[in-house]
């Protein structure tokens, strides 16, 4: 399945998002059948709207695979390809739903490499609820100026923000570390522009098609 | 296909670019404008160990309460070469050369900060 194909907004998915959930597929994390016999089994109803959201995270999920292929010549320096879906979640959907693509991502990357409550999860939890913090007030900017490439550039730098303070206050709390900074700041402003060019390309393709 | 990708590009964004260039320099400017270091201070359980010049290479052993750390001075740069502290971050911090880097072994006690000709200052005064 192409990236695209996941990304776009069907009509389907947009029609029966509600809270209160008009849950279409009806899901359950066990046997339909199963639920009947037993009594305790647990029924989770599931909206189309988290059918969407977990289908992002996937994405997401994906793309932070791929990068984990992509060497790297400082650790910690990454593109963040997966920030790209949390953008492009971020416009089309609101915050909401990309804070949840986000924080599922980083929770289900590190059971998936291993990593979960080790350093390197606290490291991209941090630098990711910062980013959500700085997206929830950057989403506000008026739209004919600002756009995915603001957003991108502005989340990058919260994301290396959030992750050095990881790094000083708890990881290795010395002043060398400093001597990096520089470095970071560089390649977020670098990736983040790339990876707000590409969303803000990726969403006038699928507008335009 | 440049111009295609700069459509993408609205005002405001070139107004966050601007910005971000802008920070980026200065905290390079602020972090990387260190002067050359002549001599390294070198600290164990808090109180100073040695001050020695960097012009002659040579390796000083250092006690800790876990054992001997290894400085190395080499071609005015200086390192922890080895370190009884379990995660070694200290000693894969690598070669400082600059004057303010700084090198801890906190489980060892020990440390070795590099500083210049004249001393920066902490506060003024008038």
């Amino acid at each position: 399945m192409r990236i695209e194909d996941l990304v776009k907004p069907n009509s389907h998915t947009l029609t029966c998002i509600s809270r209160e959930g008009v849950d279409l597929p009806q899901s359950s994390i066990l046997n339909p059948q199963s639920s009947q016999d037993t009594h305790s089994s647990i029924l989770l109803h599931t909206t189309a709207e988290d059918h969407h959201i977990a289908r992002m995270a996937a994405v997401a999920l994906g793309l932070t695979l791929l990068e984990g292929a992509i060497p790297s010549p400082l650790p910690g320096v990454k593109p963040g390809l997966a920030n790209i879906v949390t953008l492009i979640v971020l416009a089309r959907y609101g915050w909401r739903a990309a804070a949840w693509v986000s924080l599922l991502r980083v929770f289900a990357g590190s059971l998936l490499f291993g990593n979960f409550l080790t350093p390197g999860f606290f490291l991209s939890l941090s630098g990711a609820l910062l980013s959500l913090l700085v997206l929830a007030l950057a989403q506000h900017l008026p739209r004919r100026w600002f756009g995915p490439v603001s957003h991108s550039i502005y989340a990058a730098f919260a994301h290396i923000t959030g992750q050095m303070l990881v790094v000083y206050l708890w990881l290795i709390p010395q002043a060398g570390i400093a001597y990096l900074i520089p470095i970071f700041a560089a390649a977020a402003l670098v990736f983040g522009t790339v990876n707000g060019l590409v969303a803000a390309r990726f969403m006038d393709n699928a507008e335009t098609k | 296909m440049p111009t295609t990708l700069l459509r993408h590009i609205r005002p405001g964004d070139w107004l966050t670019l601007g910005l971000g260039i802008f920070c980026v320099v200065f905290i390079t400017f602020r972090l990387w404008t260190g002067e050359q270091a002549d001599k390294a201070i070198i600290r164990s359980g808090g109180k100073l160990f040695r001050e020695v010049p960097l012009s002659r290479n040579q390796t000083i052993a250092v006690p800790g309460p876990l054992g001997v750390s290894m400085i190395a001075i080499e071609n005015r740069r200086v390192r922890i070469a080895s370190d009884p502290s379990p995660r070694q971050y200290c000693v894969r911090q690598g070669w400082l050369q600059q004057a303010g880097e700084i090198a801890l072994c906190l489980p060892n006690q020990v440390s070795v900060e590099l500083v210049g000709s004249h001393k920066r200052y902490d506060s003024l005064n008038y």
